[in-house]
This record gives structure tokens, C-alpha cells and sequence, in this order.
């Protein structure tokens, strides 16, 4: 038997925060060569400055994989196949074939679209809440209200049954467990595209109201099926996974924070920067997505040769005292404009509104809804969820 | 003072708009526009912060 692999140390995390180790980079060095989930070395980036310069440097720093790339263990496929699997995955994409995609994509995450969403957002956070308040105390605050409320949403505006969730949220967790060997992370990816494909072909036939009609009304002769596959994947698993951890670990770092908790369940202007506070401060994307030099460079000093593996820090950027006062605590009044908790550069989160807007309106809502809530738990035996691609908790007991 | 937006390398996170929607818009594409000829004095921070803000650099105020 082989053992369990140790945690990767930017996935490192005390409770919240990035382990010391992580700021000792930063504040020394701030660029170190380091073992990654899967036994490679790469380089990685821990200041605030160095990890936007990187981001918005899309020809030096490339999404793409160059022809002969493989992760440790995966399994051979043809390039056919694995040209298919990649497509339509606007992460793995640089310009210009990531702006072709990307731009028929916006027009849905507009801020005015999300505007329009408001009112139905608010629903379904009432419904969630409804539910969790009729079953009564305690509640696993992750299963009954972080994870269903951005799962319904992005099902609604994708055109994904909510029925289907048990699979894909299932599924989605797992691809982005870093801990279980490679091959059975593409096994489940192939899954992913398997369930994807039969939505497609549906919504080719016949069209819906919804992001994946959409995309087949007006850019269906310049979109392959595996293309739309690949986007369609792409935006359901970061549309739950993403938001969902935000709100269970918001709510439980608001929950330490009683002051700043109380503020945002009775201030309604608290709320917009409190987002961006929590954003920052808890960081849920451990790394960028790894960046690969095209070219030799040199981050802060060091010489990094082309065809090299650069991993962003986004939670060490966002703590960056150069970038912000005080980085270590949790302020919701600051609002912390520019953290880098959404990314940089051409692959800032498309989703971004959406998510701004579905925090503004669950953690408000939920907090009037139950002003008594407290951790039905001890602190120390929260379950958190590190070596994940996406920082989180598996669980979250509360009561009210 | 104006403040000129780089449609083409614009990539509709919309931050600027969140910045200061009063100097700045998105088309139904998602696309920035600049709703003002002249920056006005008491908005200059504001398009400063936006221009800093902006993940493309799409942004640039010129004299």
C-alpha cells in the first residue's frame, strides 16, 4: 500500500489562515521551488505583485500544455482524445482562442444580468432557509445551505436538472480532491463529460432559456459539441464548488468574529465590502490555475527557464502586507478592493458578479433568518477540507 | 483629464463598474464604456482605483 500523500505546504492552512511557512516565502525569497500534489517541482509565487504581474502575462505565462505534457500517472491517450477532453475549457485555454469562448460567455454575467437575477436568487436563498428552519437545530449548515444555493442557481441558469446534483456534486468534489491518484480524477472528468454530453445533445434538439440554449441559438454553428461540453462542465463545477465553500467558511469566520457578524446581518452597507473582505481574508483557491513559462523569465530575482510549472499563492498574495494594512485580520469595514481572490489577468472569474451577488444576498439572509446561530460544534473539531484544489469545510453543524 | 478603455482587451469582469458606475458602463456583451468625455475632478480617484482594479489593464487615463 502506498501512503496517503502529505498536504502540499500552499495548501497548508492553520484553521484559516496559510501556514507560516507561506509567509516566511513570501517575506524572504518569495519565489521557492516546491513538491505539488503530484510529486512535481514548481515554482512557486507568493507576493501580491508578483502573482498579478504573472497573471496578466498570458504570453510568458501559459494556460495551455504544451504537446507531450502529462501528469505523473495518467493514463496514455491518443491526442485526438485529448484534444477533445481539453476543449471548450476556457482554463486551460490562452488568447486568442480563450477570448473567442470567453466573449460568448459574458454577455450572461453581465452586472446588469445579475441585476435581473436578484429577485430569483433571493427565492431560492428563502427556500433553502425555509427548509433548514422546519427540520430545526442542528443542521449541517454545508448540506443545507451553502452547497444547495449556488448548485440551484448555476442549475437554473445553465439548464442542469437540480435533480442530477447528487452525481455532479459528488463528482465535482472529488475531481478537485487533490489527494486521490490522477487516473481516477480523469476517470471522473470523462464521467463529467458523459453526463454533459446528453445535456448537450438535448439542448441542441431543443433549445431552453438558459446559458446552454443560449450558446446553441447564437453561437451553435461555431461551437463543436465537445466545445460546448467543455464550457458547459466547466461552469457547473465552478459555479457550485466555488461559491459554496465562500458561504460555509464565511459563515464560520463570521462566526469567530461575533462584532463583524452582527454588522452584517443589520447593515445593509457592511455587506458589499464584507464580501470582499472575506474574499480576501479566506482566499478558497489555493494556487492560480499552474501557469506554464513559455519563455526563461525571472520572478523577483529568480530565474525560472521556459517549459517550467509556476504555482500563484493567491491566499500569501492576498495577505501581502505590501498589498494591505494589517493582512492577518479579518475587517469588513476595509472592503479590500483589489485582492486577488477572484484571480488576474485574462482568466479573472468569468462568474464573478454572479458569486458577488449570491454572497450579498445568503449571508445577509441568513444571518437575519437565525440570529442566534452558533457553532453546534467545538471549533477545534470542525472538519476542514485542505487538500482540495478549493479550501473549504466538509461540514459545518449549527444551531439557532 | 479622460479616461480611455481598451474594448478589445477588455474582459468583462465588470470591476470598473463596481468601481465607479458613474464614469463607467458594460454594453450587453459585457463590454466596458466610458460614459464621460472629460474625467471630472472629483471622480479622479475613483477612475484611478478603477484603472488600478482592472485584471486586463484595459484602462488609461491620459492627460
Amino acid at each position: 500500500m502506498t501512503e496517503a500523500p502529505a498536504v502540499p505546504l500552499h495548501m497548508r492552512r492553520d484553521a484559516f489562515s496559510p501556514v507560516a511557512e507561506l509567509r516566511e516565502i513570501r517575506e524572504t525569497e518569495g519565489v521557492r521551488t516546491v513538491t505539488n500534489a503530484f510529486g512535481m517541482q514548481v515554482h512557486l509565487i507568493t507576493r501580491h505583485e508578483d502573482i498579478k504581474n504573472v497573471l496578466s502575462d498570458h504570453e510568458r505565462f501559459s494556460n495551455g500544455r504544451p504537446p507531450g505534457f502529462v501528469l505523473p500517472g495518467a493514463p496514455e491517450v491518443s491526442e485526438e482524445e485529448l484534444a477533445s477532453s481539453r476543449a471548450g475549457n476556457l482554463l486551460g485555454l490562452d488568447p486568442p482562442e480563450h477570448s473567442r469562448l470567453r466573449r460568448m460567455l459574458t454577455p450572461e454575467f453581465t452586472i446588469r444580468r445579475m441585476k435581473r437575477l436578484e429577485p430569483r436568487i433571493a427565492e431560492i436563498v428563502d427556500m433553502q432557509l425555509d427548509a433548514m428552519e422546519i427540520a430545526g437545530p442542528p443542521a449541517d449548515l454545508v448540506d443545507n445551505f451553502a452547497l444547495p444555493i449556488p448548485s440551484l442557481v448555476i442549475c437554473e441558469l445553465l439548464g442542469v436538472p437540480y435533480d442530477d446534483r447528487q452525481d455532479f456534486q459528488k463528482r465535482s468534489a472529488r475531481q478537485l480532491d487533490l489527494s486521490l491518484p490522477i487516473p481516477e480524477r480523469l476517470e471522473l472528468q470523462r464521467q463529467g463529460r458523459v453526463y454533459m454530453t446528453s445535456l448537450v445533445q438535448r439542448a441542441r434538439q431543443r433549445p431552453g432559456e438558459d446559458i446552454l440554449g443560449m450558446l446553441i441559438r447564437e453561437h451553435g454553428d461555431e461551437l463543436t459539441d465537445d466545445e460546448l461540453i467543455g464550457v458547459a462542465s466547466l461552469l457547473l463545477l465552478a459555479g457550485h464548488e466555488t461559491t459554496s465553500n465562500m458561504l460555509g467558511l464565511g459563515t464560520l469566520a463570521l462566526l469567530r468574529h461575533p462584532e463583524q457578524l452582527a454588522a452584517v446581518r443589520d447593515d445593509p452597507d457592511a455587506v458589499g465590502p464584507a464580501v470582499e473582505e472575506l474574499l480576501r481574508w479566506l482566499s478558497i483557491v489555493q494556487t492560480a490555475i499552474p501557469r506554464i513559462t513559455t519563455t526563461d523569465v525571472e520572478i523577483a530575482g529568480v530565474k525560472i527557464p521556459a517549459g517550467k510549472l509556476v504555482f500563484a499563492s493567491l491566499p500569501s498574495g492576498n495577505r501581502d502586507p505590501d498589498f494591505i494594512d494589517s493582512p492577518e485580520l479579518l475587517d469588513i469595514r476595509r472592503g479590500a478592493a483589489g485582492h486577488l481572490g477572484f484571480g488576474h489577468g485574462v482568466h479573472h472569474c468569468l462568474g464573478a458578479p454572479l458569486a458577488r451577488m449570491e454572497m450579498r444576498i445568503a449571508f445577509p439572509a441568513l444571518l437575519r433568518r437565525f440570529p442566534n446561530l452558533a457553532l453546534a460544534e467545538a471549533f477545534g473539531d470542525v472538519q476542514f477540507r485542505s487538500f482540495h484544489f478549493i479550501y473549504g469545510l466538509k461540514s459545518l453543524e449549527v444551531s439557532w | 483629464m479622460k479616461v480611455e478603455a481598451d474594448r478589445d482587451v477588455c474582459i468583462q469582469a465588470g470591476n470598473c463598474v463596481m468601481t465607479a458606475d458613474s464614469l463607467f458602463d458594460q454594453d450587453d456583451d459585457g463590454i466596458v464604456v466610458v460614459l464621460v468625455d472629460e474625467l471630472p475632478e472629483d471622480e479622479l480617484d475613483h477612475a484611478r482605483e478603477a484603472v488600478k482594479l482592472c485584471p486586463s489593464q484595459a484602462l488609461r487615463i491620459i492627460d
